[in-house]
């Protein structure tokens, strides 16, 4: 599954466990309207590193949490691709 | 508070010669301790070490109970080192020490060079008696996960105020302990079966829990202690078979409902008790009715001298029982002005219950709300398959932590696989009894924890 499809999978995951309803996902979607709340990013983070094994806010010490949905697959598609490097 | 003489007999004077044979066993020997009362098994040495600040740096239990039992009211300071004691220099110094008691198997340090060292074996022979006037002052260390150890203050008749008359029991008692008798847990289940009149079996480091558990059902155990966290590796050894426990003891840590269950299931015949105690604060209260928590009335009425009262949600005690003071000047009153000694203990109440929520400094702090993660382990441990848990923080970018569990399934469960069903179950349990922010965000099945020297499992705090 390519990182984008993993990232909204679980996001449809976690917003049912936390009872919230998903706004339709889509690159310009605003990360704080999605309908995941801070928790449920905190979560989303903590289960990216489980599934794909790497967590590139922390990583990176100067990493800015990115402002819509597609900044963050970026985010992560960039981690990867350091990670395949290295 | 002003110093209290006690006319009380000292050790020694409770090992009546009279009374029928008990015996202490480690793994390698046995001593018949009644005859402590007209022998030594300090070499004839005991009068060298009279009115002398004296270290205790045993290597095995045995030989530290032969030597606490002659000592205490002729040296003026017991001061005991549990093993692998860090920070050795700073603590003799503190200690002001000028003896040292030894066995075959201490290990040599610079810091144990001191004046007079005596030889303590595990072999008693006849030797003349010591009138003992001295009120010994019994020196514990704390167990603090780093830094230099904190030097307790007891008195004899601090450290026995708990052992009520209803400790002589009916029938021979054998005690047995998971927990070193060199620290404060292990020390109470020492001096329960010397007020007793009972024979102790003793732990011995390194000894696999399967050896350890054979030993204590070759010796008759009827009396058997240890934290939650020993007594969650014991139930994973199919040894525990070879154990019939009449009382079954835990204190050192929070016994939940879920360790006080499976015991209830494993001793179906046996007392249960858990005792909230710590170095500081003594045995505060026991709890016998099976149920995890204490009543709420134990907070409102004064029991057996002790007084129990709650600031910001923290357990302070004010007890007879309680340690005097710490040793040197670095650390902060063990007593506050009023004579309360500050737990760190958070509790909170549940209808008729208050419940342990877990120490004040382990708190977990997600964006902002406070977790305990032993609120949360007792909600894991309460799932049928899972023995043992331990919460922990994860950093994280969005809300600073985030709680993550390590997860040990009971040993049956290991093989059978299914770990994604049970991971799942798990996090329903807890979604259904739990706010979000306190449910896991990852689990993960581990083959075991940690378990500290002191028995409790060990925290990383970060």
């Amino acid at each position: 599954m390519s990182i984008k499809l993993t990232i909204m999978d679980h996001m449809e995951q976690i917003a049912r466990e936390h009872g919230k309803t998903l706004a339709p996902l889509h690159d310009n979607l605003v990360l704080l309207d999605s309908g995941l709340d801070s928790l449920g990013f905190a979560v989303l983070v903590a289960r990216l590193e489980d599934t794909l094994g790497i967590d590139p806010f922390t990583a990176a010490e100067d990493a800015m949490f990115p402002l819509t949905l597609g900044d963050f697959v970026k985010v992560y598609e960039n981690g990867a691709q350091q990670r395949a490097v290295a | 508070m002003k110093m209290v003489r006690s006319n009380a007999p000292s050790l020694k004077g409770r090992i009546a010669d009279t009374a029928p044979e008990r015996f202490f066993w480690d793994r390698a020997a046995r001593v018949c301790v009644n005859q402590l009362a007209c022998g030594t098994g300090l070499g004839g040495r005991l009068a060298e070490l009279k009115g002398r600040s004296v270290v205790v740096a045993t290597s095995s239990q045995l030989t530290t109970a032969l030597a606490l039992i002659e000592l205490d009211g002729v040296a003026r300071r017991l001061t005991i080192l549990p093993p692998d004691t860090d920070h050795l220099d700073a603590v003799i110094a503190c200690a002001e020490a000028d003896a040292v008691v030894i066995d075959a198997g201490t290990t040599d340090h610079g810091a144990l060079d001191l004046p007079l060292r005596v030889v303590c074996a595990p072999a008693i022979v006849p030797a003349e008696q010591l009138s003992r006037y001295v009120p010994t002052e019994w020196v514990l260390l704390t167990s603090g996960t780093s830094g230099v150890p904190k030097l307790a203050v007891h008195s004899l008749a601090s450290l026995i105020a708990p052992i009520g008359a209803g400790q002589r029991l009916d029938g021979a008692v054998v005690w047995g302990t998971f927990y070193d008798i060199r620290r404060y847990g292990g020390l109470q289940i020492f001096l329960r079966a010397i007020i007793g009149g009972a024979s102790l079996v003793l732990s011995c480091a390194g000894e696999p829990i399967a050896d350890h558990l054979a030993r204590l059902g070759r010796c008759g155990v009827t009396h058997l202690s240890g934290t939650p966290s020993h007594w969650r590796r014991a139930l994973m050894s199919p040894e525990i078979g070879k154990i019939s426990p009449r009382y079954v003891r835990l204190s050192g840590e929070i016994a939940d409902q879920a360790i006080l269950d499976s015991l209830h299931a494993t001793f179906p015949e046996a007392g249960i008790g858990h005792a909230y105690a710590s170095t500081e604060a003594g045995v505060s209260f026991e709890v016998s009715d099976g149920r995890a928590g204490f009543p709420a009335d134990f907070l409102e009425h004064d029991r057996d001298g002790v007084e129990l009262n709650l600031v910001d949600g923290a357990l302070r005690i004010r007890s007879s029982r309680t340690a005097q003071r710490y040793l040197g000047t670095r650390h902060a009153r063990l007593r506050d002005h009023d004579g309360f000694v500050d737990t760190g203990d958070m509790v909170e109440r549940r209808g008729d219950r208050y419940v342990f929520a877990g120490r004040r400094g382990g708190i977990i702090n997600v964006g902002g709300l406070k977790i305990h993660p032993e609120e949360i382990e007792a909600v894991i441990n309460r799932h049928p398959q899972v023995r043992m848990s331990l919460v922990r923080p994860k950093q994280n970018p969005v809300t600073g932590s985030i709680v993550i569990a390590d997860v040990v399934l009971k040993s049956e469960c290991a093989r059978s696989g299914g770990e994604l069903q049970i991971k799942n179950d798990i996090l329903a349990l807890c979604r259904e009894a739990l706010p979000r922010h306190k449910v896991p965000a990852a689990i993960s099945i581990v083959p075991a924890l940690d378990v500290a020297a002191t028995g409790k499992l060990a925290r990383r705090h970060g």
